[in-house]
């Protein structure tokens, strides 16, 4: 045959019909040989795409585990005064510590083992039988484990998020008992209704109220922006605001540590398609295309209010419509994404400067009305704009793609979204309220005042950011 | 001996010592401090929070002169550090009682 093509353009046709020809041969002697043959060929192709998602969903733990250290420390570390910097960096970077431990003794089995609709069972303690077999239910692709270590990095971040609203007055071991109580009794929980096999609120592994969030918006943003405003409130106002001068000390921290939160984003949000697929590709559009958005919506809304753009408004809002972004970035288009970043933006803005000091309360870096706020935005937006032509992973039994939300036809994904953000905020209410009384009781939440004056860097570490003697 | 005490706008301060360097006065001590006089200050705004920034950075330059040459330094002083807008700042002059360089135990003018 190959003597034939001497011209290249017979070439293609020459193919096709050789590979006719060899099928219609495999079919009339299916020798053993070439079944071998086929079963090694699809073996390769499954090894070489679990290779490919494998490589992707390890680099997206990395880059969440990025957003906490230093993004998050950064981010907040900046906005303290001087003398609170080490003790807010320290409020992020301790999670990575502390939840790792608890993570690997029971957490990641009560939020992904197989229990009751509300938490996971015990099956996965001390990591039992997470290998590297990958689990079907939450990724054919990758080993358990890499699924395993890719979620622990949300529940890194979650708490470290709610440190916002205590920064700057809390005493680090009521912090670090809050934290390990909160991320069982408020964070477990939910991680498991939401993503949880059988968990209550879980739109593909059988929920009864199957709410969209596809890399956290209840999970992370309401759980920990509702907690924080729980905090500020039940802690109380810093000592003198408002009324003493609390100004960010270095927005330049700060800037930096938006913009790895930024870059880290893409893992926590593309990263949720647990491949490196077409899904992934359109959560990476949605979340970029959402936070620049917002960072104009903030910016603007600011230019209008106050009369200048500032620095810190654009790194605000890009944040803003970063957690907006969240929950809908693996079932929205581009432009709704640019629409939801946008309303992000404004909605958030007016949350930290209007709604916050009408009701005077003290969420000294804004956790709630970033991350509780446009988390709650985002996860309704998420009912009105998830459609079908962007995730196609939910058919009916004849195999026909359902529709997903408001613009697919189906407006009822807006109550079930609904109910996802009430079952979020009651939980993240009730949950930090019982246990911030707990802490209290047992060893209190604040600082002494003369620590809190003289700066929590001092009275709790020992330590000074910035010394200028050495 | 008299002490002089400037308070001046902290860009001006690389005139001033170029001023001062050319008419022969090369010792002085200079201070980052914060302060204002007459001149108001500005308003910053973090997520809608305002401070009125009243305390501006300014320079604080020391020199410790002869008598003599009193009138002479602050004049030159004066015109370098003058731009002729609100916040220019003060010249302070004070008596100086002793002085002592540490180095050989030299007292009075000589250890200017």
């Amino acid at each position: 045959m190959s003597g034939n093509s001497r011209r290249g353009v017979k070439g293609p046709l020459l193919g096709v019909l050789g590979g006719l020809a060899l099928s219609c041969s495999a079919v009339a002697q299916t020798t053993p040989a070439v079944e071998a043959k086929l079963a090694a060929l699809d073996a390769a192709a499954k090894s070489a795409q679990s290779a490919g998602d494998n490589a992707w969903m390890l680099t997206s733990a990395a880059l969440v585990l990025m957003m906490t250290g230093p993004g998050l420390a950064l981010f907040y570390g900046g906005l303290v005064r001087r003398k609170n910097v080490l003790s807010t960096m320290m409020h992020s970077f301790i999670m990575m510590a502390l939840i790792t431990v608890i993570w690997a003794t029971y957490g990641y089995s009560l939020a992904f083992g197989e229990g009751t609709p509300f938490l996971g069972g015990l099956q996965y303690l001390f990591l039992n039988g997470v290998g590297s077999a990958p689990n079907p239910d939450y990724g054919a692709t990758v080993p358990h484990q890499t699924y395993m270590i890719y979620q622990l990095m949300f529940a890194v971040i979650t708490p470290a998020l709610i440190s916002g609203a205590y920064a700057e007055r809390i005493k680090f071991s009521a912090m670090a008992l809050f934290t390990i109580l909160w991320a069982t009794l408020v964070y477990f929980p939910m991680a498991h209704m939401v993503w949880g096999k059988g968990g209550l609120l879980n739109s593909s592994l059988g929920g009864k109220i199957p709410t969209f969030d596809f890399a956290g918006g209840t999970v992370v943003h309401i759980t920990s922006g509702v907690s924080a405003l729980v905090c500020a409130l039940y802690l109380g106002k810093r000592i003198g605001y408002p009324r003493e001068p609390m100004k960010p000390h270095s927005l330049v921290l700060s800037v930096v540590g938006a913009c790895l939160l930024w870059v880290g984003w893409f893992g926590f949000n593309a990263g949720s398609a647990v491949a490196a697929s077409g899904l992934a590709t359109s959560a990476f559009v949605a979340t970029h295309f959402g936070a620049a958005a917002a960072t104009l919506g903030w910016m603007l809304a600011e230019w209008c209010k106050h009369g200048r753009p500032s620095m810190l408004g654009a790194i605000s809002g890009a944040v803003a419509g970063l957690v907006a972004i969240t929950p809908a970035s693996g079932f929205v288009k581009p432009f709704p994404a640019l629409l939801i970043g946008f309303a992000a933006g404004v909605v958030c803005f007016l949350m930290v400067t209007v709604v916050k000091s009408r009701f005077g309360y003290d969420d000294t870096l804004d956790a709630f009305g970033v991350h509780g706020a446009g988390g709650t935005l985002g996860a309704l937006l998420t009912g009105v704009f998830a459609t079908n032509a962007v995730n196609d992973s939910f058919k009916d039994s004849a195999g026909k793609l359902l529709p997903l939300g408001l613009v697919d036809g189906n407006p009822g994904q807006i109550i079930n979204q609904g109910a996802g953000v009430a079952i979020a905020w009651v939980l993240a209410i009730v949950g930090t309220l019982i246990i911030l009384k707990v802490v209290d009781l047992a060893i209190g939440l604040r600082a002494s005042e003369s620590g809190e004056r003289e700066g929590l860097d001092l009275s709790m570490h020992g330590e000074e950011g910035y010394s200028l003697e050495s | 001996m008299k002490k002089i005490e400037a308070i001046i706008q902290p860009h001006k301060l690389d005139e001033v010592k170029e001023a001062l360097k050319g008419i022969g006065v090369d010792g002085m001590t200079i201070t980052e401090v914060r302060g204002h006089g007459r001149q108001k200050g500005h308003k910053e705004v973090y997520r809608g929070m305002e401070y009125e920034v009243d305390l501006l950075p300014k320079v604080k330059v020391e020199l410790v002169i002869s008598d003599a040459r009193l009138d002479e330094i602050t004049n030159v002083l004066a015109g370098a550090a003058r731009t002729g807008k609100i916040g220019d700042g003060k010249i302070f002059v004070f008596d100086v009682f002793e002085a002592m360089r540490i180095r050989n135990g030299e007292t009075g003018e000589a250890a200017l």
